[in-house]
């Protein structure tokens, strides 16, 4: 892949972000109200984050049994409430714990 | 109905003590995404971004798991159009925020202010921004901008660069900082919502499924992304149409 391919993929990627964020600010000034489209749009950022979680998770680690343990430490850690930060340190700990007893 | 007109310039001790604390909540928020987006140049890193294309692009994006899902598609050399679907429907949550943003804010909000602001809609500035009493004040999401873009697009570089440089057990462990981040977005909702617990767990399965299972899984990841997350959420949209705001209100 080129340089330039890279900068065309970041460009679309940028102005994407961009638009997606700035239309509504500046051109509706009404709530929408079509209760479809409502709850699609609700319901999207958390079917695509756990889409984007799981298997991922275990592939991303050496130890697909890490990636396992890190995803279920961090699903009780958020479930108790512990934010975004604390959530992911939690993650990289059990991970690193968990590649120097199995590896 | 304004008693009078409301001062966006700079020069108001009112914007600068906005400024100040939006600065202030700022802080947090970007040691945060310092530690999330060196996990996220890891990524890009091995899509073949050098440090300074991680720069540009977190800078230029600053959205996580929008960010994620594109670096995956450019590592997997997805068409352009891919990338600019994955981008919005990873991103579309910012469309909702960024309805939600335009009611807090003033009507007279000027223009500028609008392209600006909207310039840094993210999970965490949104919450923040929203939280304040009274309409938004471009100011102090500029303070919060200040501190929260530069972490999170060094962290980026700083990923790129040291994902090389570090023993592979530590890229290894800090490699998941990401997932941990989306964790912490969706499983509090999850312990609110049984819809929501209900959407995660089909979205886990389905997923796990459509990576192992024939055809789909010659699909490329983004392009797998995009029809689960759409299929899935336009089910549950069918299914559990979520009520309006005045109904909820009146329960």
């Amino acid at each position: 892949m080129t340089t330039g391919q890279i900068y065309i993929y970041i460009f679309i990627m940028a102005a994407v972000s961009y638009a997606i964020r700035v239309l509504p600010m500046t051109l509706i000034r009404k709530p929408i109200t079509n209760r479809f489209v409502q709850s699609f749009l609700y319901y999207v950022p958390y079917v695509t984050l756990a889409v984007m979680t799981f298997p991922a998770i275990t592939e991303a680690t050496q130890s697909p049994l890490a990636g396992l343990l890190a995803l279920l430490a961090g699903v009780a850690a958020a479930w108790f409430g512990a934010g975004l930060f604390p959530v992911a340190v939690i993650c990289c700990a059990v991970v690193f714990a968990a590649e120097l007893i199995f590896l | 109905m304004y008693t009078k007109e409301i001062d966006y310039s700079f020069q108001t001790k009112t914007n600068r003590t906005a400024l100040r604390q939006g600065f202030r909540d700022g802080i947090p928020i970007g040691l945060g995404y310092f530690a999330v987006s060196f996990s996220l140049g890891i990524v890009a890193r091995n899509a073949g971004l050098s440090p300074f294309q991680g720069f540009l692009a977190s800078a230029l994006c600053s959205a996580s798991a929008g960010e994620y899902a594109g670096f995956t598609l450019i590592a997997a050399m997805g068409t352009f159009l891919e990338i600019a679907v994955i981008t919005f429907i990873t991103n579309a949550r910012y469309l909702l925020m960024s309805c939600a943003l335009s009611q807090k804010a003033d009507p007279a909000l000027p223009l500028r202010h609008r392209l600006l602001t909207s310039f840094y809609i993210t999970d965490e500035l949104f919450a923040i921004s929203i939280a304040r009493p009274g309409f938004m004040n471009p100011y102090y999401t500029y303070g919060a901008i200040l501190i929260a873009s530069p972490c999170w697009a060094f962290g980026t570089a700083l990923g790129v660069i040291a994902g090389n440089l570090m023993p592979l057990r530590l890229v290894s462990a800090f490699s998941v900082a990401l997932y941990g981040m989306f964790l912490a977005v969706i499983i509090p909702a999850a312990r609110k919502e049984k819809v929501i617990a209900g959407l995660i767990l089909l979205s886990f399965s389905a997923s796990f499924g459509a990576a192992y299972l024939p055809v789909i899984s010659n699909l490329s990841d983004g392009t797998r992304t995009i029809i689960l997350t759409v299929v899935i959420s336009a089910s549950a949209a069918i299914l559990f149409p979520r009520k309006s705001e005045e109904e909820r209100t009146q329960v």
